[in-house]
């Protein structure tokens, strides 16, 4: 059996409303994916040091706040600096379609604004990571 | 006839008939008259027809001026009260200069660092007549120190200051976030509050206990009742260890409901929920004031029931939210804009949900008849229906999950909205909880055309500046002495609230009365648990 997909569920800076992370988190697990959830209110270091700590394929960010562009850079520099710019990286929650494009700019690979499906999240990580994976 | 009929079950888990009838309402206590105990039909016996329920859009963004801006233009337009939104920094008792406020200041509300925040946004407003909502829960204690302060020079005098806190910490362990000191210590500062204002600023209404976050957060409408009610009875036990008696101060306690989702299942929610108020103070804790056991809403909002897809269905949404609250009998209402998906209204969103408000009040009859729907077979039947799920829903939290108060701590209720909402997204997701132009009647749109509340974020170097430069000006050793102060009062138990308003009046910062705090309680840690 192929190893199982770990995946860190995280909710960076201030804002609290965590309905769509926890469901996300709840949902990918029922797809089998092993799920880290961590919480409220972290700073972008925690988030980047808890990805090393439990050495997971993929970061998915909950933003509500609006915030989402300051905290993509600075969680996208803070990988870099970790040597860490191969995780993958999506973003949901409250993400204007204009803001989609500069986010990946940054290098966030998949943007999920609310309302999207739990099957194309769970697909699109499962590709991605997959497509990282070395051939053989 | 073996004809198939569809089934219908609501989002409480409770099936309904095609037809009621009066086989379906018999109750031998009957359902009363408006304004007579158990308030089923109504806390007066005229209702709107004697005053329609109050008006109180949240606003606020920005820098303490640009919100003071648009209560203005709230009031100018017929609304009759205020309610305040504060930023994310505000809501966690950061200053607008910690780097943790970075990229939040004066996002999702007004930023406020000291007094000065505060006498700015109130500039000019009649706060003798218009009466304020301050939605702020963890520094609830500091902020409400600042109001009391700013109403002070503006001449009212504590005994007389009106308004609201919503100051309801334990559901922000549950739903919303905004947390930032241990259980215990969370309710001790609403504790401070209530007893404070009980015996000094009795007109104030120090907590608004909200069903409305849980239900935003997953609870269907009977847990959000049940919850909130367990919230609301966890005070009362605490205030109660204060010496004072339930009818000195749970007259003061009001609530925040949600709307949104089936019609009936709202307005019976309402007045069963009216009734089990009632009832829980009169039997449980001894109440005999009619005030005390008269339970005192703003609903509306709903949005959770808003979508981000054909945002301008989200108006007709509104408009239907706002006639459920009519006609359930909510004493002040606020709506969420059409915009509410995507961020904070826009001046015009603001205005649709006041308008949509006043159409009801004006051309539509809603304030001519109170509780137009009582004796309804269906109404009536669902109400006790609902009284008795949301009872029996409070009772599990005592015999399954230890209380309320162990509930929060250890994660449980948590854990239990969690899985309701997994339920209702995967009833989106799979269409057998419809929703219009989400998962029927969708449609391709090209560029959403909505206009946005636009962030600015020059106003956020405004208010850092103003507080690097208050800082400076303000009397240094009088600031370290207010803060010493509050921290032995916070350490011994005392009732931090009048420490708090002579550090407010020295301009200390909310950061630093914060930090005083946290120093003394410690923070809360977040049982993560899925």
């Amino acid at each position: 059996m192929a190893k199982r997909i770990r995946v860190l569920v995280a909710k960076p800076g201030l804002d609290g409303h965590d309905r769509g992370a926890k469901v996300v988190a709840l949902a990918l697990r029922d797809a089998g994916f092993e799920v880290i959830y961590t919480g409220l209110h972290q700073t972008v270091e925690q988030i980047v040091e808890a990805a090393i700590q439990e050495d997971v394929d993929a970061i998915g960010l909950s933003i509500l706040s609006g915030a989402h562009l300051p905290i993509a850079k600075k969680l996208m520099a803070q990988l870099r600096a970790n040597q860490m710019e191969e995780a993958l990286v999506l973003i949901g929650g409250n993400i204007p379609a204009r803001d989609v494009e500069p986010l990946q700019a940054l290098g966030v690979a998949g943007v999920f604004p609310t309302g999207s499906s739990f099957d194309s999240i769970a697909a699109f990580i499962r590709e991605r990571v997959a497509a990282k994976e070395p051939a053989g | 006839m073996s004809e198939k009929i569809r089934e219908v079950i609501l989002e409480s888990g409770i099936p309904v008939k095609p037809v009621y009838g009066p086989e379906d309402i018999a109750r031998p206590d009957g359902i009363g008259a408006p304004g007579e105990f158990p308030f089923t039909r109504g806390i007066h016996p005229l209702m709107y027809r004697a005053r329609p329920w109050t008006m109180r859009q949240y606003a606020g963004f920005g820098a303490p001026s640009e919100t003071n801006e648009r209560f203005k233009f709230l009031i100018a337009n017929g609304q009759n009260a205020l309610n305040v939104a504060f930023d994310l920094p505000t809501q966690m008792g950061l200053d607008s200069d910690d780097p943790l406020a970075e990229g939040e200041v004066g996002r999702v509300g007004m930023a406020v660092d000291t007094l000065a925040d505060m006498e700015t946004a109130f500039d000019g407003i009649p706060i003798d007549k218009i009466s304020v909502s301050l939605t702020i829960n963890a520094v609830a204690a500091p902020i409400m120190a600042m109001y009391f302060v700013v109403a002070e020079k503006h001449g009212v005098p504590l005994a007389d200051v009106r308004g609201t806190s919503q100051n309801d910490i334990l559901k922000e362990y549950i739903g919303r976030g905004a947390w930032i000191f241990p259980v215990t210590h969370g309710i001790r500062l609403v504790t401070d509050t209530l007893e404070f204002c009980a015996r000094h600023a009795p007109k104030y209404y120090p907590v608004s206990v909200c069903g409305y976050h849980l239900r935003e957060s997953g609870a269907n409408p009977v847990q959000e009742i049940a919850y909130a009610y367990c919230i609301a009875r966890a005070y009362i036990q605490e205030t109660l260890k204060r010496g004072l008696q339930v009818d000195d101060f749970a007259e003061r306690l009001s609530f925040n409901f949600d709307i949104f989702g089936n019609l009936w299942e709202q307005v019976a929610k309402f007045r069963a929920a009216r009734r089990l108020w009632a009832r829980l103070l009169r039997d449980e804790f001894g109440a005999q004031k009619p005030g005390t056991l008269q339970m005192k809403m703003i609903a509306g909002g709903g949005g959770g029931g808003l979508t981000i897809e054909q945002p301008e269905n989200n108006i007709v949404r509104g408009a239907y939210y706002a006639l459920i609250s009519a006609l359930s009998g909510a004493q002040t209402m606020a709506l969420c804009s059409y915009d509410e998906a995507y961020t904070i209204p826009t001046e015009k969103a603001a205005l649709i949900s006041l308008r949509t408000m006043q159409i009801l009040v004006e051309e539509m009859g809603l304030c001519d008849t109170v509780d137009p729907l009582g004796g309804s077979y269906y109404v009536e039947w669902l109400t006790n229906e609902m009284e008795t799920r949301i009872l029996a829903e409070m009772q599990r939290v005592d015999a399954e999950m230890g209380g309320i108060v162990r509930a929060v701590s250890e994660g449980a209720v948590q854990s239990e909205v969690a899985h309701q909402a997994l339920k209702f997204e995967r009833g989106l997701q799979d269409g057998s909880i419809p929703k219009v132009g989400v998962n029927k009647y969708r449609a391709e749109e090209d560029e959403r055309d909505v206009a946005l509340h636009e962030y600015k974020p020059e106003r956020a170097e405004e208010s850092i500046r103003r507080t690097q430069q208050i800082k400076v000006s303000r009397d240094a050793p009088a600031v370290t002495a207010a803060l010493d102060r509050v921290r032995e009062v916070a350490a011994n138990g005392q009732n931090i609230m009048p420490a708090m308003m002579d550090a407010v009046r020295a301009y200390a910062t909310l950061g630093e009365m914060t930090k005083v705090l946290k120093s003394v309680f410690g923070e809360f840690e977040e049982p993560v648990r899925l």
